[in-house]
C-alpha cells in the first residue's frame, strides 16, 4: 500500500500565468487521483481564486502552490494544496472570510468560496507575516 | 491580437470563449466587444463559453458586466453552453449570474437571442424587464 508512488508538485506563481498554470495542473493531477469532473473543476476552481489573491494582493504578485497526493481520514486518496506567499498578509482573518468583503474591486467571493468547494480549508496569516493557505478534497469511495 | 475571434452576423456579434483564456485575455473581450457594439450597433450578443471548464469569479464578474454593460448600450446578451460541471461549481462559488441569460447550447442560444431582440424592437422588452424586479 505505502508502495504506492505519491505525487507531489511545485508550482511557482509570478503575474498572471501562474494562475493558469496552477489550475490547470491542480486539475490534470485531481484527474489522475480520480476525481470525477464537478470534483475536477472545483479544485481547478479554488486554485484559480487563491492564486489569483497572490497575484493581485502578495507583493510582486508573487507565490507557490504546492500540490500533492494524501490520505483522506478514513484512508480514502485526496488532494492537498498549500497556496503560500510572503505579502502583506491578512490582519483579520475571520473578517476576510466574510462573504462580500474585498479589499479591492473584487466581489469578495474568492476566499468564502473556496471553503465551500473544498473539504476542508485552513488560512494561516498575519499582518506582516505572510499568507499560507491549506486546502484539502477528498475522493468519494463509491464514486470510485 | 485578441485570442478571442468575435464573428459579426447581421445585428448580433458571436464570441467563442477559448479554453484557458486568462485575466488580460478576458478583459481584452470585454472591450473590445463593448467597443464593437457601438461601433456596429449591433443588438445582440451570444457569449459561447462551451470550451470553458472553468469559469472562476473572475470570468464569471466579467460574463455578467458583459450582459449588463452590454444592455445599456442597448443590446440583448445570451451565455451559451456552461459546462454542467461549471455550473455547480458556480452556485458553489456563491456566482449566480443573476440578470445574465443563459442557454443550453448555441441553437437554443440563438433562437433566445432572436426573441429578446424582437421584444427590445417593439417595446415589450421593458415592461417583462419591471415585472421581474418585484
Ligand atoms: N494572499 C493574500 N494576501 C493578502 N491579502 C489577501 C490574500 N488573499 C486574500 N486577501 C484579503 O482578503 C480579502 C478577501 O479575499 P477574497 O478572495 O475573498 O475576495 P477578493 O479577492 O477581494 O474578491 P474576489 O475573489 O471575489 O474577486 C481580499 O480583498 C484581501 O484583502
Ligand atoms: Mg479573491
Amino acid at each position: 500500500m505505502n508502495a504506492r508512488e505519491s505525487t507531489e508538485l511545485l508550482v511557482p506563481i509570478e503575474g498572471e500565468s501562474g494562475i493558469v498554470n496552477a489550475r490547470s495542473l491542480a486539475r490534470n493531477i485531481a484527474r489522475e487521483l480520480g476525481f470525477g469532473m464537478v470534483d475536477q473543476s472545483r479544485i481547478a476552481t479554488a486554485v484559480s481564486e487563491l492564486t489569483r489573491n497572490i497575484v493581485r494582493y502578495a507583493s510582486g504578485g508573487r507565490g507557490e502552490v504546492v500540490i500533492r497526493e494524501v490520505a483522506g481520514p478514513a484512508d480514502q486518496p485526496g488532494v492537498e494544496i498549500v497556496v503560500s506567499d510572503e505579502g502583506p498578509g491578512i490582519a483579520d482573518i475571520e473578517f476576510a472570510m466574510r462573504e462580500g468583503v474585498s479589499s479591492s474591486t473584487g466581489l469578495g467571493m474568492g476566499l468564502p468560496g473556496t471553503r465551500r468547494l473544498m473539504d476542508e480549508m485552513k488560512i494561516e496569516s498575519g499582518a506582516g507575516r505572510g499568507t499560507v493557505i491549506t486546502i484539502r478534497k477528498w475522493r468519494r469511495q463509491s464514486g470510485k | 491580437m485578441a485570442r478571442v475571434p468575435i464573428i459579426r452576423i447581421g445585428d448580433m456579434l458571436i464570441a467563442s470563449v477559448q479554453e484557458d483564456i486568462n485575466d488580460r485575455e478576458a478583459t481584452d473581450l470585454q472591450d473590445e466587444l463593448f467597443q464593437l457594439l457601438e461601433r456596429t450597433g449591433a443588438m445582440g450578443v451570444i457569449l459561447d463559453v462551451s470550451l470553458l471548464q472553468l469559469i472562476d469569479s473572475f470570468l464569471g464578474r466579467m460574463l455578467r458586466e458583459v450582459a449588463l454593460g452590454a444592455r445599456l448600450l442597448g443590446a440583448q446578451t445570451v451565455v451559451v453552453g456552461i459546462q454542467p460541471a461549471v455550473a455547480v461549481t458556480l452556485v458553489e462559488l456563491g456566482l449566480e449570474l443573476t440578470g445574465v441569460r443563459t442557454a443550453l447550447n448555441s441553437d437554443k442560444g440563438l433562437r433566445l437571442l432572436r426573441q429578446l431582440m424582437a421584444r427590445t424592437r417593439t417595446g415589450n422588452w421593458s415592461w417583462n424587464e419591471r415585472s421581474r424586479k418585484h
